[in-house]
């Protein structure tokens, strides 16, 4: 039971680094419908801002303080956030109506860029780096459960973050474009949303949380390289396909599912195919039930 | 202009590879050149069969490279465990069997690779697009997993030892045989059904073309021949990994088939050979002096080039570098 419940921890708070980068593909799908391959490696350049910036604002701050780590947090997620759009008004733009396999494809490069740029020598190079601890790592026993203080912090922030998304989603005015646009974009266009203001905060959101789960990835597994994005991502699209793409509590929920098969599944026998399982999980979800846990199934018309 | 039939143009080349197999194994070619010519060849049969599947049928599979490892690992295991009893009793490369043993383990390989491949066209019955590219994806993923599982093939630490057995002969006959099938497939009256389903598959099935057949036969046929185009790398590199087979394997082949054009079987052939030239001529390149600066950073920067060359295309000619016609494939040969 207490193995149980260990287990349960820990699959939770990498469940929830999942759902964070599950969330930017899941709401980038919503506004753009299509899958950007990409992410995965915002979510490494998230890690590797804090592993540079933590020196850096630590020369004038006290080392791992609360103050530092949300400050490395917050610069970090702002970075990500311009390189997102950055990246969508130079390669996806110029394609918004193109056929959507030019689309898949340029996403692809545009992975691959990031990713060689950031083994060349003088970006970040390609051998794995140790990421700086940003708060004291503490263990708390509690009747034989062993809680890591790093778990609690990913936990916490996780649901600060998508409790903040939700409220942007819901309460304010770019929230509802976005999902006027997700809705039916030309009909919102018609109605004088500017579709490229809402794609552009879109991919800027997405980013923001994919450098969050970066740099919370980098705390819970400190070893960080530049091909450390690829699994995490592949496996956040996974859980956002399962909660149903496009739906926001959905990419939530699937994470969570996801982390804790990916969890469970190590304590096991089976740990040397986790990776196989998960892709097993996506191939089931879209035969049997395509619209994923929580989404709604579409009628093609025809 | 005498306009042969496509069966004797394919006679004719293998003949030809026949003859040039003795100039290519002699001493004119030092054994680089060689491998980089064999290399081009399994690539050329790599991205031909792609785009019976991404082209033509206007699917989109990123699991290519699991085809691949499927008849890699299935033909070095014929040879590598079969093989040294088969030769014993039927004799070796003078009485012939080397060349049938090799044969065996290429379409042994070629078949499962077609059967595995039935196993990822069923779901793109009900997939398209991005969905069905993520699920190919997963299929060579979970394919590539279970190699790095099984004991007997020398889990993730690869396969070691294989025969050489791939020469200029072997690679370029089936290179001659994956075109000459691609190509005849497509040009017959049957093969059109494979452009119907890539132009408009709604429009397609109401004109009464099974679709569903069209979608699994494209992808059983790409599938043999990747998983013949593993078994000739496995039996030149003589060393096979798991991680030889991974996604960037597959998406190398995708990017020689979208440089060609899709649809474009010419193109692709094209830009297989310039893709596979590219590597070594940024080497040669990154070796020279220009004015006692060494051009050394060219190799640093190779795969960056090769990331922008994707974007780039993508943004500028998403019809191919070769193709004239657009995205579409032709809509009638001649």
């Amino acid at each position: 039971m207490t193995e149980f419940l260990q287990q349960l921890i820990n699959g939770l708070a990498l469940g929830s680094i999942y759902a964070l980068i599950a969330l930017g593909y899941t709401m980038v799908y919503g506004v753009l419908r299509f899958i950007n391959f990409a992410h995965g490696d915002v979510f490494m350049v998230g890690a590797f801002c804090g592993f540079y910036l933590t020196p850096l604002l630590g020369a004038t701050l006290p080392h791992e303080s609360l103050v530092l780590a949300t400050l490395v947090l917050i610069s970090a997620m702002a970075i990500c956030a311009a390189l997102g759009i950055t990246i969508e008004r130079f390669a996806y733009r110029p394609l918004r109506n193109k056929p959507k396999l030019t689309v898949l494809i340029t996403a692809i490069g545009v992975s691959l860029l990031i990713e060689y740029v950031a083994q060349h020598k003088k970006v970040f190079g390609p051998s794995p780096q140790t990421f700086p601890s940003l708060l004291p790592s503490r263990n708390f026993e509690l009747s034989g459960l062993v809680i890591n203080s790093i778990e609690l912090v990913v936990l916490a922030v996780t649901a600060l973050l998508i409790i903040v998304l939700q409220f942007i989603v819901h309460r304010t005015k770019l929230g509802t474009a976005m999902r006027a646009v997700s809705f039916n974009a030309p009909a919102a266009a018609l109605m004088g949303i500017n579709i490229n203001v809402v794609i552009s905060f879109t991919f800027g959101l997405g980013s923001a949380l994919a450098a969050a789960a970066g740099i919370l990835y980098a705390s819970k597994y400190p070893s960080i390289d530049p091909l450390m994005g690829i699994m995490p991502g592949l496996k956040a699209f996974v859980a956002a396909v399962l909660g149903g793409i496009g739906n926001i509590p959905g990419a939530a929920l699937g994470g969570l599912v996801l982390g804790l098969v990916d969890t469970f599944m190590s304590g096991t026998s089976f740990s040397n195919y986790r990776d196989a399982i998960a892709f097993a999980i996506l191939i089931l979800i879209l035969l049997f039930k395509p619209a994923g846990l929580l989404g709604r199934s579409e009628v093609e018309k025809v | 202009m005498i306009r042969l039939p496509p069966k004797v143009l394919l006679l004719l080349g293998i003949v030809a590879c026949f003859l040039l197999s003795f100039a290519a194994h002699s001493r004119f070619l030092n054994a680089y050149y060689l491998d980089i010519i064999l290399g081009i060849g399994i690539n050329i049969i790599l991205a031909v069969s792609l785009n019976l599947i991404n082209g033509y049928t206007g699917q989109f599979s990123l699991g290519h490279a699991g085809f691949m490892a499927v008849g890699a690992y299935t033909a070095a295991s014929v040879t590598t465990f079969w093989g040294p009893a088969f030769l014993r009793a039927f004799g070796t490369a003078k009485t012939g069997g080397v060349p049938v043993l090799f044969l065996i383990a290429l379409c042994a390989g070629g078949l499962l690779a077609a059967l595995v491949g039935i196993a990822v066209g069923v779901p793109s019955l009900r997939l398209k697009g991005d969905y069905l590219a993520i699920v190919t994806l997963g299929f060579g993923e979970i394919i590539r997993v279970i190699f790095q599982n099984i004991e007997a093939v020398g889990p993730s630490r690869g396969m070691k030892g294989i025969a050489t057995y791939t020469t200029f002969f072997w690679t370029y006959s089936w290179v001659a045989i994956t075109i000459f099938t691609v190509l005849s497939l497509v040009h017959s009256t049957y093969g059109r059904g494979f452009l119907a389903v890539h132009d408009d598959e709604v429009a397609a099935s109401a004109m009464g073309i099974n679709t569903t057949r069209y979608k699994v036969t494209a992808f059983i046929v790409g599938a043999f021949f990747a998983g013949i185009a593993g078994g000739l790398y496995a039996h030149l590199k003589t060393f096979i990994a798991p991680a030889g087979f991974d996604f960037m394997m597959s998406i190398e082949i995708v990017t020689i088939v979208i440089l060609g054009g899709m649809g474009n079987t010419p193109g692709v052939i094209a830009a297989a050979v310039l893709l596979t030239l590219l590597p070594q001529g940024l080497r040669v390149l990154a070796g020279l002096q220009i004015g006692g600066h060494s051009l050394r950073w060219v190799a640093e920067l190779r795969m960056i080039i090769y990331a922008l060359l994707i974007i780039l295309i993508m943004l500028t000619r998403p019809q191919g570098l070769f193709s004239v016609h657009g995205l579409k494939p032709r809509q009638a040969p001649g």
